[in-house]
């Protein structure tokens, strides 16, 4: 133990209601790449609040390289060496690239060195990233971009990364997994949590499985199966999703050369998008962060209207129809931002449930809200979906990531939707809860509806779409049967390899 | 009467006089706003300010010294409000909106046996040689301290947010206080300090009313100027040149109207008198309708340090 960097002992830490760490020990060595983990509500998050000094532990304690350590603030943790690459993004929308990295720096240096040295690590690291940006015009991929940078500008000794991949290309995931084992390499400690096992197996050295705030195991993961790992973690058996493979049948969506505009000056104008779906099929769109998968998915929800023409809804010209007259058709969408933008944070499930399903479930008259029905509505989603929540008066904020997420989706797909597009269904979510959201996926699609998946998770694209396309600066590659392609041809698709980006019809 | 009877000189003169006020109110609720915190009670507190300076002003015949009593009674007074709103947790406008009534209550309290007293009068200070310049130097160089104090103050709230590391951190926090939290960044202290400030500016606003532009003291003599100082920071993006513009012009149409007035223009005066709000709020909603403008993003939320 003498050699380790970080030593937990018996970390306790209770909330009213809920004990979130439960005796917690385990040691990370210098220079290794150490696993955590758990299902959402495991404890990981309480427990690396307590390593980066925003959580007091009520029992435990901590020793870093020997000496006792209980930061009282992250300023603590970050001058002891720990620094953190954040799950929820903890950057300012108003404030540009440059200015939030200084604002996670203690002594950070004058604007003019800090953007120099801010371009000098993202490059060295494959992270493209422009300082004078406005951080609220960048894409999920590219915010955090500037938040491990930012980290990685501190020369930490102990780098913690929450989910650090969920949004990173197969491409952009090497590259940090050189990074990670560099800075490894250098002496520089990791611990990282992720639900992507395969990441795990090939990143990490050593693992400790969180659950329900105890830990279940430790081992070598390296030694164990994907799937080994999922069940330690959970405690039951998988059910992995399977591709049914129906027939597919009418076309219900037809796209036809889809060009819009940017909407602002950092979003991607869509350039002559044109594709078909069918009844029973699932379309994967895979791609990099900020290529147009939001302004795409505004444009077939009907947050944007379209030139006529453009977009048919069974043989009908949906262009100018707003969302509630697309989701009366039987259009409908669940966005990629799940506070704010899919669900209103600070309103309660049933209000959620509300705001969506009105139009097909027939929750109001005459402009009177039924609330009992959209009580029943509300639980019926609950229940159908295993949104963990103390029930349906809970405010939409106050779910974990993973809990709102099968709400957001769950609420769309029991409003039976015959085409249902969908932007990163499974960001930030658990494994077993993934599956589930994969699973309904596939059970809709198997019931003759047309789903579009928008991902950038290509385990996921590839597990569950019929075709596979991918998104490069407002274009798409020529769309191709998901099951016989290699991984070079999609990381063509992705790079952007414009000659293929011809229509099929 | 004829239009020829108004001169442009003294008419632009009297406007920046007419103007400190509702600058040195609106330049510290910006600051406030811009930490995240909304605070309608900024009239209560030029009101306070503006008796309180006035009473130690003919106490002690000292101006000076009834800006600085001035300031700290603003101060003061939003020191109540940010206990209240910062660690009771209250909602921020009907503390705002509570603040505002007792300020009008208490400051009529305190005034009552001065009403109908003269002030100190506060010296011009003529700027050698600049106020030498002509027409240049009777408009801009030869007035009172304060109106030379407001202006630098703006000067010097946009280079702090603009390129200090303190600045960037009260934008920070009124940004995205959960964020700056998980920074380790004090968010409540942060929002103290900016209330305190806010208090000052608007108490110094206050004084500059009852001890330079009417001087005397009279019941409820801010008549709105504080509203006007919140709506002027709302439209102009909370941007500090902007709020020196919105003050400016409604100070300016102000003066002018009332010239306009004097001068018998055969316009009815109720349209002469509602002249400067229009004006105002039409300018700086023009100016607005282009480019990035939005409110802070953690203004009027309560902030809780959760887990």
């Amino acid at each position: 133990m003498t050699d380790a960097l970080l030593t937990l002992e018996g970390l306790t830490k209770a909330y009213p209601g809920v004990i979130a760490n439960s005796d917690v020990s385990f040691s990370i060595k210098p220079g290794e790449v150490h696993a955590l983990l758990g299902e959402n509500g495991a404890g990981k998050s309480t427990l690396v609040k307590t390593i980066y000094g925003l959580v007091k532990p009520d029992t435990g304690r901590m020793m870093l390289n020997g000496a006792e350590f209980s930061p009282a603030n992250p300023r603590a943790a970050r001058a002891a060496g720990v620094a953190m690459v954040f799950q929820h993004f903890s950057l300012f929308e108003a404030l540009n690239v440059a200015e939030n990295i200084a604002l996670g720096m203690d002594n950070p240096p004058p604007t003019g060195e800090l953007a120099g040295r801010i371009r000098d690590v993202s490059e060295a690291y494959g992270l493209p990233l422009d300082p004078g940006r406005m951080v609220g015009d960048l894409s999920a991929g590219e915010r955090q971009r500037v938040e491990i940078i930012r980290c990685l500008l501190q020369n930490p000794r102990l780098l913690i990364m929450d989910e650090p991949t969920s949004v990173l290309t197969p491409q952009e995931v090497d590259i940090l997994f050189h990074t990670l084992r560099k800075l490894a390499g250098e002496g520089t400690s990791i611990l990282y949590i992720s639900h992507k096992l395969e990441e795990i197996r090939s990143l990490c050295e050593d693992a400790t499985v969180l659950r329900l705030g105890k830990v279940v195991a430790t081992c070598d993961p390296r030694e164990k199966t994907a799937r080994e790992l999922a069940e330690m973690m959970v405690g039951t058996s998988l059910h992995t999703p399977e591709r049914e493979g129906g027939e597919t049948g009418e076309v219900l969506l037809s796209v036809a050369g889809l060009s819009l505009p940017a909407p602002s000056d950092f979003g991607t104008p869509l350039k002559d998008i044109s594709f078909d779906l069918r009844a029973g099929e699932v379309l994967g769109i895979g791609g990099v962060a900020g290529n147009g998968q939001d302004e795409l998915l505004a444009a077939l929800s009907g947050e944007r209207a379209v030139p006529p023409g453009m977009v048919r809804f069974k043989g009908r010209d949906i262009g100018r129809l707003r969302p509630n007259a697309r989701r009366a058709l039987g259009l409908l969408a669940a966005p990629e931002e799940r506070l704010g933008h899919a669900a209103a944070p600070e309103m309660s499930l049933t209000e959620n449930a509300l705001l969506t399903g009105d139009t097909r479930e027939q929750l109001t008259s005459n402009g009177f809200i039924k609330w009992g029905k959209v009580r029943d509505f509300a639980a019926r989603v609950i229940d159908a979906f295993d949104v963990r929540t103390p029930g349906t008066e809970t405010a939409a904020g106050a779910l974990s990531g993973g809990n709102l997420q099968k709400f957001v989706i769950g609420r769309e797909i029991l409003q039976r939707p015959e085409v249902f597009v969908v932007n990163q269904p499974t960001w930030g979510v658990d494994a077993a809860a993934a599956a589930a959201i994969r699973q309904a996926i596939l059970d809709l699609s198997a019931k003759g509806a047309g789903v579009i998946v928008i991902s950038q998770d290509l385990d996921e694209l590839m597990e569950i779409s019929d075709h596979f396309t991918a998104l490069n600066e407002g274009r798409i590659a020529r769309i191709r049967p998901a099951r016989d392609l290699t991984i070079d041809e999609i990381g063509l698709m992705m790079g952007g390899a414009h000659d293929m980006a011809e229509a099929i019809v | 009467m004829e239009l020829g009877q108004i001169n442009p000189i003294l008419l632009i003169a009297s406007l920046m006089v007419a103007s400190t006020p509702i600058l040195l109110a609106a330049i510290g609720e910006m600051v406030v706003e811009k930490a995240g915190v909304l605070n309608l009670g900024v009239e209560g507190m030029m009101i306070t300010g503006a008796v309180v300076g006035f009473v130690t002003a003919v106490n002690s015949t000292s101006p000076v010294l009834g800006f600085i009593a001035a300031a700290c009674a603003g101060a003061g007074l939003s020191l109540l409000f940010a206990l209240v709103t910062q660690y009771l947790k209250s909602t921020q406008v009907a503390t705002g909106l509570a603040l505002t009534l007792f300020g009008l209550g208490l400051s009529s309290l305190i005034g009552k046996p001065y009403a109908g007293m003269k002030a100190p009068p506060l010296g011009k200070m003529h700027i050698p040689g600049l106020s030498e310049i002509p027409v240049l130097g009777p408009i801009l160089f030869q007035h009172d301290p304060m109106v030379y104090l407001s202006v630098l103050l703006v000067a010097a709230v946009w280079a702090w947010l603009k390129y200090s590391r303190s600045g960037l951190i009260l934008r920070a926090v009124g940004e995205n206080h959960a964020a700056a939290h998980a920074l380790g960044y004090k968010v409540v202290r942060v929002r103290i300090l900016a209330i305190l400030f806010g208090g000052a500016t608007a108490g110094l606003g206050g004084a500059y009313v009852s001890l330079v532009r009417v001087p005397q003291w009279v019941e409820g003599m801010t008549a709105g100027a504080g509203w006007i100082a919140l709506a002027i920071v709302v439209f102009a993006s909370w941007r500090p040149w902007r709020v020196l513009l919105g003050a400016y012009l409604f100070g300016g149409v102000s003066v002018l109207q009332l010239n306009l007035q004097a001068a018998g223009v055969a316009i009815p005066v109720e349209y002469l008198s509602m002249s400067p709000y229009l004006v105002t709020i039409l300018v700086l909603v023009i100016i607005s309708l282009r480019g990035n403008h939005g409110a802070p993003g953690s203004l009027g939320r309560v902030f809780h340090a959760s887990h």
